[in-house]
């Protein structure tokens, strides 16, 4: 395929920004600024504490699909689909 | 026999009959069945039977104890055994799939173009997955001689059987089809004791929610805001705010806890059972979707099991319970000396704080909060025998899996790939039932004379994925240039620092007194716990491969082709052996 390279560099692309946020979610708002964070309020939770134990999970879960449905446009437009 | 006996009797026995009658419907015929379950499992499907895979005994019993007890500071846990995924979606998975064989030290001989290198991934791989069995087997006999006052021996060799009927009669395919009915008693019966528990407390049937909600007793009090009130009352840490060892630590032990996942062998061989690499990457995501369901709702299972045990302790500030007046459940767990009680001052009553001085519940054992958590909120005796049966599919499901790749790595990459290699495909077939069978009586001996060490080795299996197996194959992927030897070198370097932190704090093979810097918080690096310390592995592994690179000069043109070939989707064919 004529245009390797060109697909592997969009999906590199892909994958640092799906790998931005998941270091964000996690490490950033569940870890590193839980105190500030803690500050605000989600109901009965503080939002540091609800990003460790509940939003980190959630947004994992959107970042696979989003870059899974990505990566298959991806294939499509690279004729690359199986 | 009383009402719970039956109740749960029918639970374990009904879903036994079940998993046994899908393992004749799915019994393997050829090798490509018994290793990938012919590479034609759907990704809904295999999200299924990887979430069964991956949450064992300790997901199912141990983690919302973990959490009950460490409050924020169990959030590593929560992060890192899902943030894994992540990483296997994007960084890992698609492309081994794309490879197409059969296990990971197949992948990594073949990129690697090594057999050292293929041996070193099969000696990590049956080290992780042999530490795994054992805790298993025990969760198995434990719960066996909780629920159904059999001898823990004889629920092992139960246990054992069960496996043995369902893994070595169908291979990847008859454990595929049988953990997606696992799965589904599993979450079954986790989540229906949540539901009631977090409706009780809040008024709000999902525990999501509920663990942010105002308590239903109509003090408009938020469960979180309370908790953390009881619990600094009685001397503890902050609920919602207690680290674990600081920060760096958190942060190293959440992050070794990921790259972990990603690296261990037994899940990333079940993205080569789907039947393309888009269905590869779907899959990563419909597993997260069945975890996400256990790992979302078990915050709020510890919460509210810490919040009960201390509500029925003490109900008002003050006013304790009489320990003649304790709860049937309270009778129960003291019987099997996981819950003591002691009465220091001789008043009669029980007082649970954090001043080992005047702290009269001198044991609470973590592992019983999940168990005991439907007793103590009074639930339904079905209620009960289900959350029996969730534990026993648990530890069976990842039994399972782990069975068969310690199997597929001796007979496939040991026997076929190194010492016999014109063996035939029947003969390998049957040599993956020996192995297994063999796995199976060797975990269960195990099982029953647990070695000393069996605890701390769970972190030795994660410290050795995250330090050995993961760097090798991402660099396998993402780095064309990488050579063999620069890669092996890397790989030992890795493990090499891992095992030697992980011995000079808990001791050689875990023997104690044998540890040269004690067991203690200020002698650890940078206050990096040995649990944690798979993650500094892994950056030694990574800068000694680099280095060794700049040495050895690139790795061989086909090699580079090779791994172009990997990164681009097309033209895939099904997972096959050569």
């Amino acid at each position: 395929m004529e245009n390797k390279e060109t697909y592997w560099s969009e999906n590199l692309r892909l994958i640092f920004i799906c790998l931005a946020i998941w270091f964000a979610v996690s490490f950033g708002l569940g870890l590193l600024l839980v105190e500030p964070l803690n500050a605000i309020r989600l109901g009965g939770y503080k939002l540091g504490f609800w990003f460790a134990q509940q939003g980190s999970i959630y947004s994992f879960l959107v970042l696979i699909f989003w870059y899974g449905a990505k990566m298959n446009k991806l294939d499509k437009k690279y004729h690359a689909e199986g | 026999m009383d009402e719970l006996k039956l109740y749960t009797y029918i639970a374990v026995f009904g879903t036994f009959a079940l998993y046994f009658g899908i393992a004749w419907w799915a019994r393997a015929g050829s090798t490509s069945d018994f290793y990938v379950a012919g590479g034609g499992i759907t990704p809904f499907q295999n999200g299924m039977a990887i979430g069964a895979d991956w949450m064992s005994a300790a997901s199912f019993i141990s983690m919302a104890g973990l959490i009950a007890f460490l409050g924020y500071g169990g959030s590593v846990f929560l992060m890192g055994w899902t943030g894994g995924y992540v990483l296997l979606a994007m960084l890992l998975a698609p492309y081994m799939r794309k490879h197409g064989k059969f296990t990971v030290p197949e992948f990594i001989s073949d990129r690697y173009y090594s057999k050292t290198a293929r041996i070193v991934a099969v000696i990590c791989l049956i080290i992780a997955s042999v530490t795994y069995v054992i805790g298993q087997m025990k969760g198995v006999g434990v719960a066996f001689s909780r629920f159904l006052e059999v001898d823990y021996d004889l629920g092992l060799v139960i246990g054992m059987v069960v496996v043995w009927v369902y893994a070595v009669l169908g291979g990847m395919k008859g454990i595929t089809y049988t953990q997606i009915a696992q799965y589904c008693v599993m979450i079954f019966a986790y989540t229906i004791p949540a539901v009631f528990i977090s409706l009780q407390l809040t008024g709000n049937p999902i525990p999501q929610l509920g663990l942010g909600s105002t308590l239903a007793d109509g003090s408009g009090v938020y469960l979180l805001d309370k908790l953390d009130m009881v619990v600094t009352d009685l001397g503890f840490k902050e609920y919602t705010t207690a680290n674990m060892g600081g920060t760096l630590n958190m942060f190293a032990y959440t992050m070794s806890l990921m790259i972990g996942t990603a690296g261990l062998p037994h899940v990333i061989m079940r993205f080569f059972t789907v039947p393309s690499v888009q269905a590869a990457r779907q899959s990563a995501g419909y597993a997260l979707v069945c975890i996400a369901l256990l790992y979302t709702v078990a915050p709020a299972v510890g919460a509210m099991a810490r919040f009960n045990l201390l509500n029925t302790i003490e109900p008002v500030a003050g006013q304790n319970l009489e320990y003649a007046e304790r709860p049937q459940w309270f009778k129960d767990w003291e019987k099997t000396g996981l819950l003591k009680f002691e009465d220091k001052n001789s008043d009669g009553k029980v007082q649970y704080t954090a001043d080992k001085a005047t702290n009269e519940m001198v044991k609470v054992d973590r592992d019983i909060m999940v168990l005991a958590n439907p007793a103590i909120a009074n639930l339904p005796n079905w209620v009960i025998a289900l959350v029996a049966a969730g534990g026993l599919a648990a530890a069976l499901s990842t039994a399972a899996g782990l069975l068969l790749a310690i199997s597929s790595s001796v007979s496939h990459d040991l026997m076929k790939g190194v010492f016999v290699p014109d063996m035939t495909e029947k003969n390998e077939l049957l040599a993956g039932r020996v192995t297994m069978t063999v796995a199976i009586l060797f975990a269960g001996y195990l099982g029953m004379n647990p070695p000393g060490f069996a605890a701390g080795t769970v972190a030795l299996a994660f410290g050795l994925a995250a330090s050995s197996i993961f760097p090798a194959l991402m660099m396998g992927i993402f780095s064309r240039k990488m050579s063999g030897t620069a890669a092996v070198a890397g790989m030992i370097a890795g493990i090499g620092v891992t095992m030697l932190y992980v011995f000079q704090h808990k001791g050689v093979m875990f023997i104690p007194g044998t540890s040269f810097l004690g067991d203690m918080g200020p002698n650890w690096f940078f206050g990096i716990s040995p649990n944690a310390f798979g993650s500094v592995g892994a950056l030694v592994n990574f800068a000694v491969a680099f280095a060794m690179l700049k040495v050895t000069g690139p790795a061989p043109s086909e090699i580079q082709d090779m791994v172009d070939h990997m990164r681009v989707p097309g033209n895939v064919s099904a997972a096959h052996a050569h």
